[in-house]
């Protein structure tokens, strides 16, 4: 049970947090299909960054210094590269949608064929592979909490609580957590929060009343290429061992599913991102789930292909899309170019 | 839209069309060859003089025909560059009028990947189950070949049903269906009989169609591009290319698609069956897609690596690239597919020959693709006078997601002439 909490959080995060990234792009009326390439993007730029850290050296100080505070810094300051990269990324996609008013979804498919193809086009000049890995250790001995960094023996027993969450996790995924909560709060509790969301239900009511949609519309694209590309990085930090290879596993087109499962609410896009990160983590580790501590392990013993379990968050998507699609309701102005002339 | 002949050559539609789908591949090209140029510059091991050397490459990789003995780069015409290409070519026409034929009932095919993959595990089954001792391999050819488009053509219609009876964006639709064929392919080879194991050096790939004696034919074109690949498949997308043309714009049903796309709502009010003209546009893209797949896999020479579930065939994102760099135009498609296929080659060519790699011809491409989202801008730039219009390059409704998001069908938009309904109907929407 605890590893499968672990392992649920562990997916769920980047997919709520990503989602979120398209809560505010689409709130503010453009519709973001471009969160793979952003979160591609930004878990190159991460790992990137790490490995100059560590090319610096900064890594072997703090580690011989056993400043474990230091790294986590360390992983607090690349995820802020990432997000920064990731919102200048996005610059692309709010520069064609709102100065050039061009197809979102085209421009946004550009996108997403621009980032794999860029960052593996600079991966195999740095470093003549496919994928980007740290210089030295990996995620786990870096990055991960556990009961020795907080100051715990090795045998000490947490308890349930503790053992969860306290053990073998990464700081990052609490981090999301907390700015998932921060963005929700300021999407529907405050002035810019409202505005943001009145550009993307009705543009020409909100401009008539001096709200600036362009520039509100600038403001939820690039919140949300932050976001993706914060995400993007604790992806690769958390499910691929700290390493990029212009790929996210279909992770932003999920997140984008998880958006419209949570029909655009942020509590709905974190219920839903809890679900699908479930199924992702039964697809990845299904043989060593043992539910109840018994020793048994359940899903394995079914005999059903792993290859159904990796098909399943797809597939329940389709459905639930196809009995939901009645009270589904996405911003009523996204994907409409604003043009004043339209007054 | 279409402006009289009386109007200057430049300023036509279709001249200026042609025109901006240039202006973007230059702009493709020369951006490509600026991060060359930055990398050269930012990097310790690479130096101008390599840099130089790939910009070339971008510019004439097609016609590359290595080093000669001083280390420098020779062109001139290179037979196995120009066949590779065209066989290259021969999957990218396929998806390229999957996705132009989806964009013109006015529908974002981004499941040309999946459908692409259904029309590869069709095509293998047939063409590696049915033992060619007893039915003779042509035949089994041709049905290799029909249940490819079958499979593309059920795996497209999914999205499609979605979309006419449920109102679901086919975008999402689309994506879905496409990891779904992922793992759905991953699955059924898994538990196959098909897993190469003849060949020990490579694993993870099933048998080529020729273990079976299936193959395309290739017509003498071994012997005119020598070395190369290029097979009767090339000819078969081109002719695909020409029916899908004729079926556009000298039949009614063509016409019926065209109008679903340019005003759904008005089509509908004009006696036209919306919902079954939405499916069947999709099952015509996902036949197509699936076609190229058959084409490709049926060549003889290429291995299909099945444990795909990570990861989507280029080939299906690049018919988009390749529709939009035609703007939608079936013979024009063949065009842009035969381009597409070059920078392939060029990127082959780089990797061979420079210390850069393929990647960056995907980069151009996406560079491309990004230029054509405000297209329309491009053209009314060059056409020099009225300012940019909102863009709606796909022809349509691809950009909204949620139709009820459009304004409906207000009596006043319905032309009453019915030869106008397509542009008149999307003029009425934008203003």
């Amino acid at each position: 049970m605890t590893f499968l909490i672990r392992q649920t959080l562990i997916y769920a995060v980047p997919l709520m947090i990503v989602a979120l990234a398209g809560v505010f792009a689409e709130r503010s009326g453009i519709i973001n299909l471009a969160l793979e390439g952003i979160m591609i993007f930004g878990a190159f730029v991460g790992v990137l960054f790490v490995r100059i850290l560590q090319t610096a050296g900064w890594f072997d100080i703090a580690k011989e210094a056993e400043n474990f505070l230091a790294l986590q810094g360390y992983m607090l300051l690349t995820m802020l590269a990432a997000a920064a990269m990731g919102a200048v990324f996005s610059l692309l996609l709010s520069f064609a949608a709102v100065n050039l008013k061009a197809d979102q979804t085209i421009g946004g498919t550009a996108l997403n064929m621009l980032a794999p193809a860029l960052v593996l086009f600079l991966i195999r000049i740095l470093a003549n592979q496919n994928t980007l890995q740290l210089l030295s250790g990996d995620a786990a001995s870096w990055f991960m909490i556990k009961k020795t960094t907080l100051g715990f023996d090795k045998s000490a027993d947490l308890g349930f609580f503790g053992e969860t969450f306290l053990h073998k996790v990464y700081l990052s995924t609490y981090v999301c957590i907390l700015v998932f909560v921060i963005l929700s709060v300021l999407l529907y509790k405050t002035r810019f929060g409202l505005r943001l969301r009145s550009c993307g239900e009705n543009p020409q009511a909100a401009d008539s009343l001096g709200i600036n949609v362009r520039r509100m519309r600038y403001a939820g694209v690039t919140i949300s290429g932050a976001l993706a590309g914060m995400g993007g990085f604790v992806y690769a930090l958390t499910t691929a061992n700290c390493s990029a290879n212009g790929d996210v596993a279909g992770f932003g087109f999920l997140a984008l599913a998880v958006m419209i499962f949570g029909n655009w609410k942020p509590l709905n896009v974190a219920g839903a991102a809890l679900l699908f990160g479930l199924f992702k983590c039964i697809a990845a580790s299904y043989s060593s789930i043992d539910i109840n501590g018994d020793g048994v392990f359940l899903l394995a013993n079914l005999g059903i292909n792993v290859n159904f379990y990796r098909m399943l968050p797809y597939l329940i998507t389709l459905i639930v899309l196809a009995f939901t699609s009645k009270n589904s309701r996405a911003p009523k102005a996204e994907g409409i170019p604003y043009d004043k002339s339209t007054r | 839209m279409r402006q009289t002949n009386s109007a200057p050559l430049w300023k036509r539609d279709g001249v200026r069309s042609v025109l901006a789908s240039l202006l973007s591949i230059l702009i493709g090209l020369v951006g490509g060859s600026l991060i060359i140029l930055i990398v050269a510059l930012t990097s310790k091991n690479l130096n101008l003089h390599s840099a130089w050397e790939a910009i070339r490459l971008v510019f004439l990789g097609l016609f590359s025909t290595g080093r000669d003995a001083a280390g420098g780069l020779t062109f001139g015409f290179n037979p196995t560059s120009v066949g590779n290409m065209l066989f290259r070519a021969t999957p990218l026409i396929l998806t390229g009028l999957s996705v132009a034929v989806a964009f013109k009932t006015g529908l974002f095919n981004i499941g040309a990947p999946g459908q692409y993959l259904a029309g590869t595990a069709a095509t293998l089954f047939v063409a590696l189950e049915i033992p060619t001792t007893v039915v003779p391999a042509w035949i089994v050819w041709i049905l290799a070949f029909l249940a490819g488009m079958l499979a593309g053509a059920v795996w497209g219609s999914i999205p499609g049903m979605l979309k006419a009876l449920l109102n679901i964006n086919e975008v999402i639709a689309c994506i879905m269906t496409n990891w779904i064929a992922a793992n759905l392919v991953t699955w059924v080879f898994d538990i196959s009989n098909l897993k190469n194991v003849v060949e020990n050096t490579k694993s993870g790939y099933i048998y080529k169609t020729s273990f079976n004696g299936v193959q395309t034919p290739k017509l003498g074109l071994d012997k005119l591009f020598e070395g190369s690949q290029v097979n009767g498949g090339i000819l078969v997308a081109i002719l695909l290319a020409v029916v899908v043309y004729i079926i556009l714009t000298r039949t009614t049903f063509g016409y019926e698609l065209k109008a679903c796309g340019a005003n759904r709502h008005a089509a509908r009010y004009a006696g036209i069956r919306d919902k079954r003209s939405i499916v069947l546009s999709m099952a015509i893209a996902g036949s197509l897609s699936g076609a190229a797949a058959s084409l490709y896999y049926l060549s003889g020479n290429t291995e299909f690596f099945w444990s795909t579930y990570q990861s989507l065939p280029a080939t299906g994102f690049n018919g988009i690239a390749v529709a939009l760099l035609a703007v939608n135009n079936p013979i024009a498609v063949v065009f842009a597919g035969i381009f597409m296929s070059m920078l392939d080659i060029v990127g082959l060519q780089m990797t061979n020959l420079t210390a850069y790699n393929e990647y960056i011809t995907d980069v151009i491409i996406a560079v491309i693709v990004y230029l054509a989202a405000f297209s329309l801008v491009i053209k009314s730039w060059l056409a020099g006078g009225h300012r940019a219009k909102p863009a709606h390059p796909a022809g349509g409704g691809a950009d909204a997601p949620d139709p009820n998001a459009i304004p409906t069908d207000a009596p006043g938009e319905v032309p009453a002439a019915p030869g106008e309904a397509p542009a008149e109907g999307k003029e009425a929407r934008e203003k």
